[in-house]
């Protein structure tokens, strides 16, 4: 169906809206946390402070909107969460300025921030705790490039919501509350205590956000009386109506469903700013028995369903990712803040997930074609191929989305981490490939692994050749090594050491949010922190995981290949020569060629490199998987990179694949860019020679040239190559079909291409609004070219 | 053994048949199509291809040659093809890869195994192999040697032809090939010889024979503006093919100009410069023409 007026508006408004920092949010908390108080316990005074905010907050309601709320006072309009991390004068300078990713910062902002903000918080946020409770050794590594960290200017999060609040008034939950408040156990249970202030918070929180609604409802019902236009005051009035019944009660309407869930997502990325905001999940199932109900009786039509979900869409846009600074904006430099909306995949019983509503859902998304949210197809074999095909239509438009994901491989991923079939099964993917039981799993993100840069290192006996530090073990000489495996070794001591470091940081981190920024609101969402009394940040989730990404595999395993092959096996090239040209930065360019054009290398299908890679792989997995972290779950490993692969190029000197110092690495765990020449198969044979079940998320890029999708048979080449790759047992895929002569000349023209949208890494983005190196980095990715 | 000349295998072809397929490209074709957008298919004999735009002046080439036939010019690397035998030893030292051998010898065995790699692909898509080229019925032993190697494995086969060749070699492939990919080029008969070197007697004969016998066929035309888009051409081809004994869809081709640089790098002549490509409303004209004599029109493909 065409955009009605009321929704082209509304999308125009998104889309045009520059994106701004606002200090509501840091004042509203300064002033809270300013009031004098007695002694509260740290649940307590979060939920408090959240019930602050939510009745304090601008409320907005936007002309001729249907689903209602903002984080900030108006669209776009982005918090600050300086609890957490407390800007600058010098951050909002950077932030206002500069070229990608920019929030304008006003001059009375910057006032604000100078007289009340940075005054009360400085020297007092998580950031700067976080900062000084890591070791010497943790923050060479962190400077050196070595690791990022995601929870230093984010909180965790990295979670979705399952069916509960479809069944569920907020009131309802307040009574589980109440039930867990009755059964516990002074007596015998030493962390009774605990338990009743973390469920006083969860108490506080959702009666906060029950108040969020009520103003809503206030404020519908006085635009309403104002409102000269009948058929917009009747809009108010029904706006009036389903903000005082959600969330407080069970949603009874496809509209009430998501306005609740709206509610709901404001409610967590308010409390704190979670990582990967957060999600709905699998909506489409969500909804469609309200909407079979409505449709049924009369109360809905398909049109009318639609213009709400796309009313519903814009919301996501209208919320740009918190202002990021520093390497957390190295990392994941987009606005683009990850909630990722599944279609297909399984219902609990194992069967298809697929319904009227998944058509209805896909229809949206390539009608919004809007960077948030973001969007994935959850591939089963119970799945018919109508639903790929659908969906490979959308992917064709050439604007990233959907993501395909493997929906049987998950359930195999989740289970395998001990999760029982039926959490697994309703669980999916989120954020960029991540895999979680939604609903009951805190699975947290810690931050990306360099693996070519710890290459670097063991080439050079542990020392960092872009500082001249000693950053790790002596692992000896190169040149002194009789064998290929002597190196490996090097490399897996050089791995073990760094790991360690990293795991202990984030154990120490864990604990930091644990103590000092619960977060009551979002435990009360996920099970069983409520059955439990404990917090989402304390091991409150039924399932607790931790991740550490590595970065890197394909250009490490195109190293490891130069080396092996020129060095050990053909020795055309000396350990001595080859170190000099990596040292020289390949002053010789013949030697630079010899690496690049004359190593086997990943994602051609060729056995001699992809072994390293399955070697590369094992060894990180080994090193990372079944590590204990401190909410009773283990570490587990993923590979995905958003845009880190930029920053951690540039922290990486020439490596022996010949790739120079400072340009990006391989991406996911796709080919180094331009290295796969025998076409997509080969790349997915080459990928799927890793074992991606023992990850929870990978992540493989694909370009595709316009004309390769443009007939029926280049479409049903895509929905056999992905049932093919997903046989394989592939974990995620997801397409550019953009050529690169349209790139580059967005490259040239900015202004002609604002509305050019590419895939990044898990996630699309403008493609004028990347980085010139990632721009780059993109054009040289490998064009799958119809011949 | 059974060896065979190939230049190329390309894998996740869509457009050779139904299904996700491994395309095996023969080298050397009995046609000299002046539009030919693979040249270098065309002679059985290897060929060196140059790209220029990779050279990075590093004079290997030139240290290398026994023949001497590479030689310093104004700082850049030329190569006197006639002096050239094709050796090789070039291409060993062109890290930059700016020189490539062009074809490659083959046994049976050794395709297979390429072939085999994306047996997945073939099964999900209910795809397979093509055999295509320059012209595989020139080289028929080896082709033969393919057919029934991929039947024994299970695997869809097509043969993508031109069509000139000897009625016996076709009754040979024939029992081994589920499909065929039967090109058309110009139903005129001095026209066809002019622009493609050969006469297109045996070629219409064959057509006619192989639909006689029930064999699967899929005609395609490549459509070249100026050479074979005219009236006369179109009317003729639809008479033709209404009058096959066996109905065939026809596929229609729209020309790319895509091969000059192949052209320039292989030292060949390129005969059709300045040729664009059909607009697609042209395409869709003649499509529609094609239906309304009755034939079954795919576009592209």
């Amino acid at each position: 169906m065409p955009m009605t007026e009321r929704v082209a508006r509304l999308r125009r408004q998104s889309l045009d809206a520059r994106p701004t920092l606002s200090a509501e949010r840091a004042e509203l908390m300064t002033d809270f946390y300013a009031q004098p108080h007695g002694l509260r316990s740290a649940p307590v005074e979060r939920a408090l402070s959240f019930e602050y905010l939510m009745a304090h907050k601008t409320i907005y309601i936007s002309a001729g909107e249907l689903i209602v709320g903002e984080k900030g006072p108006a669209p776009k309009a982005t918090p600050t969460y300086p609890e957490l991390c407390c800007h600058t004068l010098e951050d909002l300078d950077i932030l206002d300025t500069r070229a990608k990713t920019s929030f304008a910062v006003s001059a009375q902002v910057k006032q604000i921030y100078a007289d009340k903000i940075i005054p009360f918080w400085r020297g007092k946020s998580m950031r700067e705790r976080l900062f000084a409770e890591m070791t010497p050794e943790w923050i060479a590594a962190y400077e050196a490039g070595l690791f990022t960290e995601f929870m230093e200017q984010r909180a965790p999060g990295h979670t979705v919501l399952d069916d509960k609040i479809y069944r569920l008034g907020l009131l309802d939950f307040q009574t589980a509350i109440d039930e867990s408040l009755a059964k516990l156990d002074f007596l015998n249970d030493p962390h009774a205590f605990a338990r009743q202030e973390e469920l006083r918070g969860m108490r506080i929180a959702a009666g906060a956000l029950i108040t969020f609604a009520e103003r809503h409802a206030a404020l519908a019902r006085e635009l309403a009386a104002a409102e000269p236009d009948p058929l917009r005051r009747a809009e108010l009035e029904q706006i009036a109506e389903t903000c005082s019944w959600v969330p407080a009660h069970a949603p009874r309407t496809f509209r009430e469903a998501l306005q609740y869930y709206w509610f709901v997502h404001l409610g967590v990325t308010s409390e704190l700013n979670t990582w990967d905001a957060f999600c709905p999940g699998h909506l489409d199932q969500h909804l469609a028995p309200f909407y079979r109900r409505e449709l049924a009786n009369g109360t809905l039509t398909r049109e009318t369903a639609e213009e709400l979900l796309q009313c519903f869409w814009i919301k996501f846009n209208n919320q740009p990712a918190p202002p990021k600074v520093g390497v957390t904006a190295e990392e994941s430099g987009t606005y683009t803040d990850f909630a990722q909306i599944n279609t297909g995949g399984l219902l609990a019983d194992g069967s298809d997930g697929v319904s009227e509503v998944t058509y209805l859902i896909l229809d949206v998304i390539e009608e919004m074609r809007l960077l948030q949210p973001s969007s994935s197809i959850q591939v089963s074999a119970q799945n018919p191929d109508e639903f790929i095909h659908r969906a490979a239509k959308i992917i064709r438009t050439g604007f990233g989305q959907p993501s395909v994901f493997n929906s049987d491989l998950i359930v195999a991923e989740l289970t395998r981490q001990g999760k029982s079939l039926v959490d697994a099964r309703c669980g999916g993917s989120s954020g960029c490939v991540e895999v979680g039981a939604f609903g009951k799993e805190a699975y947290i993100l810690t931050g990306y692994f360099n693996l070519p840069k710890l290459f670097e290192l063991a080439l050079n006996d542990g020392r960092d050749p872009r500082t001249g530090a000693q950053l790790g073990p002596r692992t000896g000489d190169p040149r002194s090594f009789a064998s290929f495996d002597e190196l490996f070794s090097a490399f897996e001591r050089q791995l073990l050491h760094f790991i360690d470091i990293k795991v202990r940081g984030s154990n120490v981190i864990e604990r930091l949010y644990a103590a000092f920024l619960p977060c009551p609101f979002l435990s009360l969402l996920i099970d069983d922190c409520i059955a439990r009394g404990k917090d989402y940040h304390d091991g409150g989730a039924r399932y607790n995981t931790s991740y550490i990404q590595g970065v890197g595999v394909g250009s490490l395993t195109d190293m490891l290949s130069a080396v092996k092959y020129h060095v050990y096996e053909e020795r055309d090239l000396s350990m001595d020569a080859l170190l000099s040209a990596l040292a020289g930065n390949f002053a010789d360019e013949r030697t630079r060629l010899l690496l690049a054009n004359r190593t086997p290398r990943f994602g051609n299908d060729d056995e001699r490199a992809d072994a390293l890679t399955v070697r590369i792989f094992e060894a990180y997995f080994n090193a990372v998987d079944g590590r204990r972290n401190t909410r009773g779950g283990e570490y587990h490993i993923n590979l995905l990179p958003t845009t880190v692969h930029v920053y951690f190029g540039a922290v990486t000197g020439a490596t022996p694949d010949g790739r120079c110092a400072g340009l990006p690495l391989s991406e996911g765990v796709s080919p180094v860019q331009g290295a796969d020449r025998c076409g997509p198969t080969a790349v997915l044979r080459s990928v799927a020679k890793m074992d991606h079940g023992r990850t929870g998320g990978t992540l493989l890029n694909q370009k595709f040239t316009p004309q390769l999708l443009a007939d029926e048979a280049g479409l049903n080449g895509l929905v056999q190559l992905i049932r093919a790759y997903f046989a394989m047992r592939g974990h995620h895929i997801q397409f550019n079909v953009v050529d690169a002569e349209t790139l580059r000349a967005a490259r040239r023209d900015p202004q002609s291409h604002r509305d050019l949208i590419v895939r990044v890494a898990g996630y699309s983005d403008y493609f004028c609004d990347l980085s010139e190196t990632l721009q780059d980095e993109i054009i040289a990715r490998t064009e799958h070219e119809t011949f | 053994m059974t060896t065979g000349m190939l230049f190329d295998i390309r894998r996740y072809a869509i457009h050779d048949g139904p299904g996700i397929r491994t395309t095996v490209f023969f080298k050397g074709c009995p046609l000299r199509c002046a539009w030919c957008h693979n040249p270098e298919s065309q002679s059985p004999a290897l060929e060196l291809m140059l790209r220029p735009n990779r050279c990075i002046s590093c004079g290997a080439c030139a240290q290398v040659c026994p023949e001497l036939a590479v030689q310093p010019v104004d700082g850049r690397y030329v190569t006197d093809r006639a002096a050239c035998t094709v050796c090789g030893v070039c291409v060993e030292a062109c890290y930059a890869d700016a020189r490539q051998i062009v074809g490659r010898e083959y046994t049976v065995e050794e395709v297979m195994a390429v072939i085999e790699r994306d047996r997945d692909f073939y099964l999900h898509s209910n795809g397979g192999v093509t055999f295509s080229g320059g012209e595989p019925l020139m080289q028929p032993d080896f082709l033969l040697g393919l057919l029934r190697a991929c039947k024994t494995a299970g695997l869809h086969t097509a043969l993508d032809t031109c069509g000139y060749a000897a009625w016996e070699t076709f009754e040979r492939a024939l029992p081994y090939t589920d499909l065929l990919l039967y090109d058309l080029k110009l139903m005129d008969q001095a026209g066809h010889r002019q622009i493609t070197g050969v006469p297109n007697r045996r070629i219409l004969d064959n057509l006619h024979r192989l639909s006689a016998l029930g064999a699967t066929i899929w005609l395609r035309l490549p459509l070249i503006p100026g050479i074979n888009d005219d009236a006369e051409n179109l009317r003729a081809t639809a008479a033709f093919v209404a009058a096959l004994p066996n109905p065939a869809p026809l596929y229609l081709l729209p020309y790319h100009n895509s091969a000059e640089a192949k052209y320039a790098g292989l030292g060949l002549p390129f005969q059709l410069p300045g040729i664009q490509t059909p607009t697609d409303a042209h395409m869709h004209a003649i499509a529609e023409y094609f239906t309304r004599a009755g034939l079954n029109v795919v576009l592209g493909g």
